[in-house]
């Protein structure tokens, strides 16, 4: 009897999976999305909508920081690798030995804010403050006419590619080959949200995100450089005012064929533009992608 | 005849069942072995047992693995002086003390403790514990430590206790009778002779509780901060060693050195857990003879 029951909840799985009548025209299959944390909310929302549009083509995203989607890229895991940062030389080079050639797409614009607690009254800082506090050269928001409070600083782990953005950026102010490494005393936090916590619940607290992640609960900073400070915000990303601005990318291996091209395609198109511009991006316009 | 082909299978299914778990844990010893010394052959072991840096992505990278097997440690020894003498004091109440209907209920409130995800232990660490830690000590971050140890010292309980009770159960009954014989009181029965005799299993019940602290990697990971910097106090942001192959595995490409960095850190886990269960084994069995 047991058997018997069992026999049919088997049948029933099985038969479930092709009741359905799929045009044979009709695009299916499995895309794999994996990479940065940044953008992985972008990603989803542009997945939801392409998995709208290709009822029968199944999406699947997963976060974790641009290197294990360049990792996972190379080690062929997944099928589209997104990024906060270009690949390094030496990834490609690795990419290109196992017969990976990764094609680098830019899809959105994006500004790293830095934010602080909404209690901090400190509202703007040059590069070079940045540069100084996260080095651990600067210890105390007095430095900077702020409260006697010590500085906490709060970054992602090595696997975020903000992370590596904001060291070549900040700590070792776009300088090649320089050796300058983040505080000692630095956090390295796991996710972009757990930042957020930490500066929300924390006054001596300083962080960094993409700007997808600025909400109303922390503050963040105007950032200066040659006299001139601005937000991070979509217009001064756009004009290049903004001096954390990046681009985000998309990485596939080769020329992308069959469902990949088509969620790329999407991707740059106006409808996947849109879910960057919702999730607080920067659409980008082109949409040929250059080779990398 | 069909009955001893039938026994002669079941035997052999039964030997083998064994033969597998030896295997599985030979293999991973000597998968983690070769990717390990893989990195040995690049990087000089000298620079990774002892070098006091972990920068696995600057150029050229530091593999010292000195400060993840500090705050391994610190955080460790935190929870098991936290969780030891609550343990104990349990399993003591709980075999002794209380009465039957009690000893029911805690029974099984312990096993619901043990039956908590440790990534839900991590979310209170990071939003209640982490912060109410901050206020109260008046520190600069609620992500250390202490808050790690706490939540460690947590999730062992119910490992050091349930040992320990056992270990104080199978005290034989004629030694409580001979204290009370001698007119000891309860309190004098239990401290003087039942725990001393049970020392060998409650023992045994710290080492477990130590085995499963050291290799927890959720909480410590989400509430630690990991600092990859030779903690000075357990009041200070510190990076484990299960955290730090936690949140960098995914990114490295496998075959790279950052990647039997990885590997070689495991190593070493797995050899401290080890030492820590044979301790413990050689215990439990000192504790049934």
């Amino acid at each position: 009897m047991i058997l018997r029951v069992a026999i049919i909840i088997c049948l029933s799985f099985a038969l479930a999976g092709c009741s359905e009548d799929v045009d044979p025209n009709e695009p299916t299959g499995f895309i794999q999305v994996k990479g940065s944390d940044t953008i992985v909310n972008a990603a989803q929302k542009i997945s939801e909508e392409f998995m709208k549009e290709y009822p029968h083509v199944f999406v699947a995203v997963t976060g974790g920081g641009s290197g294990v989607g360049i990792a996972s890229l190379i080690n062929k895991n997944c099928d589209v690798a997104t990024a906060s940062r270009e690949m390094k030389p030496k990834e490609i080079e690795i990419a290109l030995a196992r017969g990976v050639t990764p094609k680098e797409f830019t899809v959105a614009y994006d500004g790293v804010a830095v934010i602080v607690n909404e209690n901090n009254p400190i509202d703007k800082l040059a590069i070079e403050d940045l540069h100084n506090i996260f080095t651990g050269k600067a210890t105390n928001w007095r430095q900077f006419g702020g409260k006697d409070l010590g500085i906490l600083i709060l970054s992602r782990e090595v696997s975020s590619g903000t992370h590596i953005y904001f060291k070549e950026e900040v700590v070792q102010l776009g300088k090649k080959g320089s050796t300058e490494e983040f505080s000692e005393q630095t956090l390295l936090l796991s996710s972009s949200q757990a930042i957020v916590e930490e500066v929300a619940a924390n006054e001596a607290a300083i962080g960094y995100l993409g700007m997808g992640y600025v909400s109303e609960r922390t503050k963040a900073l105007m950032i200066g450089k040659d006299d001139v400070a601005c937000l991070p915000d979509v217009d001064n990303v756009r004009q290049k005012k903004y001096p954390l601005s990046r681009p985000l990318y998309f990485y596939t291996n080769g020329e992308p064929e069959g469902v990949t091209k088509l969620i790329m395609d999407f991707t740059l198109g106006p409808k996947g533009q849109q879910q960057f511009i919702e999730t607080g991006f920067v659409p980008t316009g082109e949409t040929v992608g250059k080779e990398g | 005849m069909a009955k001893k082909v039938s026994e002669y299978v079941i035997e052999a299914c039964i030997k083998l069942s064994g033969l597998v778990v030896i295997i599985f844990v030979v293999s991973i010893f000597l998968f983690l072995l070769k990717d390990s010394l893989s990195l040995f052959g690049v990087h000089s072991v000298r620079d990774f047992l002892f070098g006091t840096r972990w920068l696995p992505i600057s150029e050229p990278p530091k593999f010292g693995v000195i400060p993840l097997f500090l705050g391994s440690l610190y955080v460790t020894l935190g929870a098991i002086i936290l969780c030891v003498p609550v343990g104990i004091g349990a399993a003591m109440f709980i075999a002794e003390v209380a009465p039957q209907y009690l000893k029911n209920i805690l029974k099984s409130l312990i096993e619901i403790l043990a039956a908590i995800p440790s990534v839900v232990l991590g979310f209170i660490g990071i939003v209640w514990l982490g912060p109410f830690l901050r206020e109260t000590l008046g520190l600069k971050t609620g992500m250390c430590g202490l808050t790690g140890s706490l939540l460690l010292a947590f999730m062992a309980l119910p490992t050091v206790i349930s040992i320990s009770e056992d270990a104080i159960i199978s005290v034989p009954k004629t030694y409580r009778e001979a204290a009370f014989g001698l007119g000891a009181t309860r309190w004098q029965t239990l401290w003087r002779i039942i725990l001393p005799a049970s020392s060998s299993g409650i023992i045994a019940a710290v080492m477990l509780g130590i085995g499963r602290v050291i290799g927890e990697t959720m909480v410590v990971m989400m509430v630690t901060g990991n600092s990859p910097v030779i903690p000075k106090s357990l009041l200070l942001p510190l990076r484990t060693l299960t955290a730090t192959v936690a949140g960098e595995m995914g990114e490295t490409v496998s075959g790279s050195e950052h990647y039997f960095a990885l590997f070689a850190v495991g190593l070493i886990l797995f050899i401290i857990t080890f030492i820590i269960n044979l301790i413990a084994d050689v215990c439990l069995r000192r504790a049934r003879k």
